[in-house]
């Protein structure tokens, strides 16, 4: 398993957990290159199926990242989001997609430290759970 | 409690007998119209139909074990705006929660109709309808109540009654003003009649029925075919959810998708006007195809299969009620009313709602509060 390196897609908002990857990298914070940042105005525009392609195209893991509760600049994307999250760890899971595989986190846009190390945990994490499966399978 | 009525039901014949409920209805002043399942002049097939001449009514049979579509889609389209008259919808359970969960999600209006709620001892598909009506389509109702409100469940020559309504938990109708009872009733001589609301109790009135209380088997009855519909359902979604628990085996299970997206038309709470599925954002440039079959080797064709049906459960299942118009529609015969419901079990489960069991109960995917769902976040400090 050593050798396995995971991919993991992350939906990040642009007001918040964006600003502090950005600010990690200026602040030249180390975190592990296997997360690949998808940029959007809030995380309450990250609809469903976004995720479910991102794993039914083999993602590892998909992280959603966006500002505190309160912090939202669309007042509650934020929310919209949360609710998103409970409605697909009720699903996947049941298809093979262990819901240790799917994250939301609010990461503030001072918080570089924060955002580097939620990465880092990650992909140990996903390191330790191994890759998915979907990846391999003659999924259609 | 709600006020109740037994109607006779004169020389045995149930259909001519609610056919004359139908017409007293239509006479009162407040009803514009009916619409209930007829027999089609043209044809033996049972359809919605929209009435205003009470002499058409002799045709109705709302009773028939035909189900081509769930009508909740059509008291959609008579309710979007005001229609200018009351309509007197005649639907079933399934069809009566459907209709709930579109007027939350705004796609009809409740002011203008008075629903007229069926007990439903179920229908067959499309093709088994067909075939089971064939020879005799004057007998098909009867033949069919006969079976159906004894247990029965296979009719001969392969035509039994669907997965969906031998699972289906709500045989008896909620949210109807009035509604018509079968159960634990004795329908050669009588069918019953309840008011279940404040508009139902007015017609209830006018209509001048005698209040009579059901028989005493009737509650017995439906308790027991609850719990065998119950036991039978546990049953199906543990099997269900053995056959698909990897993505291996849902893209197995799916194996015979053609893509045709019949399911997602025929399925009453699949609301949008446009699916993203038939969108430009499907219609890939060819170059794409040649793109993803050399990255993984090979891609089956059509593509987005899996996806599609993933992405209808995390659109749609907070609001599957299981009339399994999805299974009748599907021209591959793909199980899909087992996969759905059994996820909508899980997603409604998970925000604590049952789809069509209230007009107050806000969809669980147009609501959202502050405080709510910490365990679906990650505390990483
Ligand atoms: S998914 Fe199938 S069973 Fe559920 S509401 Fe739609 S058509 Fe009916
Ligand atoms: S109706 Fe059947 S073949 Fe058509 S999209 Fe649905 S599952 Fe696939
Ligand atoms: S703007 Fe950051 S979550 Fe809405």
């Amino acid at each position: 398993m050593d050798d396995f390196e995971p991919t993991i897609i992350a939906f990040v908002c642009n007001w918040c957990t964006y600003t502090a990857a950005d600010l990690a990298g200026t602040s030249r914070l180390s975190y592990p290159t296997n997360v690949r940042l998808i940029r959007v105005m809030c995380t309450g525009m990250v609809d469903p199926k976004y995720i479910i392609k991102a794993f039914l195209e083999g993602a590892d893991a998909v992280l959603v990242s966006g500002c505190h509760p309160g912090d939202c600049h669309y007042i509650n994307g934020n929310y919209k989001a949360r609710r998103r999250m409970k409605l697909l760890k009720a699903i996947l899971p049941q298809y093979g997609f262990d819901e240790k595989r799917l994250k939301l986190t609010w990461i503030g846009a001072s918080d570089g430290i924060q955002f580097a190390r939620t990465i880092r945990e990650m992909v140990a994490e996903i390191k330790t759970l191994g890759p998915n499966e979907a990846k391999h399978a003659a999924v259609v | 409690m709600a006020k109740t009525a037994l109607c006779e039901v004169a020389d045995q014949d149930l259909q001519a007998s609610m056919a004359a409920f139908f017409r007293s209805l239509l006479a009162l002043d407040e009803i514009s119209a009916v619409m209930v399942p007829m027999h089609l002049p043209a044809k033996d097939m049972v359809m919605q139909t929209l009435v205003t001449d009470p002499e058409a009514l002799d045709a109705v049979d709302p009773l028939a074990p035909s189900f081509p579509m769930n009508a909740a889609r059509l008291v959609s389209r008579l309710t979007k705006r005001p229609a200018g008259g009351t309509v007197a919808v005649v639907l079933r359970p399934c069809e009566i929660r459907a209709l709930i969960e579109l007027v939350k999600l705004k796609q009809g209006l409740m002011d203008d109709i008075v629903v007229i709620g069926l007990d439903c001892p179920g229908a067959f598909k499309n093709t088994d309808y067909r075939k089971f009506a064939a020879n005799e389509p004057e007998t098909a109702t009867g033949r069919f109540l006969k079976g159906a409100l004894s247990g029965e469940t296979a009719f001969g020559d392969g035509v039994e009654v669907p997965v969906a309504c031998r699972a289906c938990t709500h045989p008896v109708p909620h949210g109807a003003d009035l509604s018509v009872g079968l159960f634990g009733i004795d329908i050669d001589k009588t069918f019953l009649v309840s008011a279940e609301t404040e508009k139902g109790e007015a017609l209830f009135e006018k209509l001048g029925l005698g209040e009579q209380e059901p028989p005493a088997k009737r509650e017995e009855t439906i308790e027991s075919l609850v719990a065998a519909r119950t036991a039978f359902r546990d049953e199906m979604f543990e099997k269900i959810r053995e056959n698909t628990n990897t993505a291996e085996k849902l893209s197995a299970y799916l194996a015979g998708c053609i893509n045709c997206y019949n399911c997602r038309v025929a399925c009453p709470v699949c609301y949008c006007r446009e699916c993203v599925f038939v969108t430009d954002v499907f219609d890939h440039d060819p170059y794409q195809y040649l793109r993803w079959a050399r990255r993984k080797g090979k891609i089956k064709m059509p593509t987005d299969t899996v996806f599609y049906h993933l992405t209808r459960m995390a659109h749609m299942t907070t609001a599957c009620v299981g009339c399994g118009q999805c299974s009748n529609a599907c021209p591959n015969d793909i199980p899909l009313v087992e996969l759905f419901t059994a996820t909508a079990s899980l997603t409604q489960a998970a925000f604590d709602y049952e789809a069509g069991r209230s007009l107050a109960e806000e969809p669980p995917l147009s609501a959202f509060k502050a405080d709510e769902y910490a365990d679906v976040v990650e505390i990483t400090h």
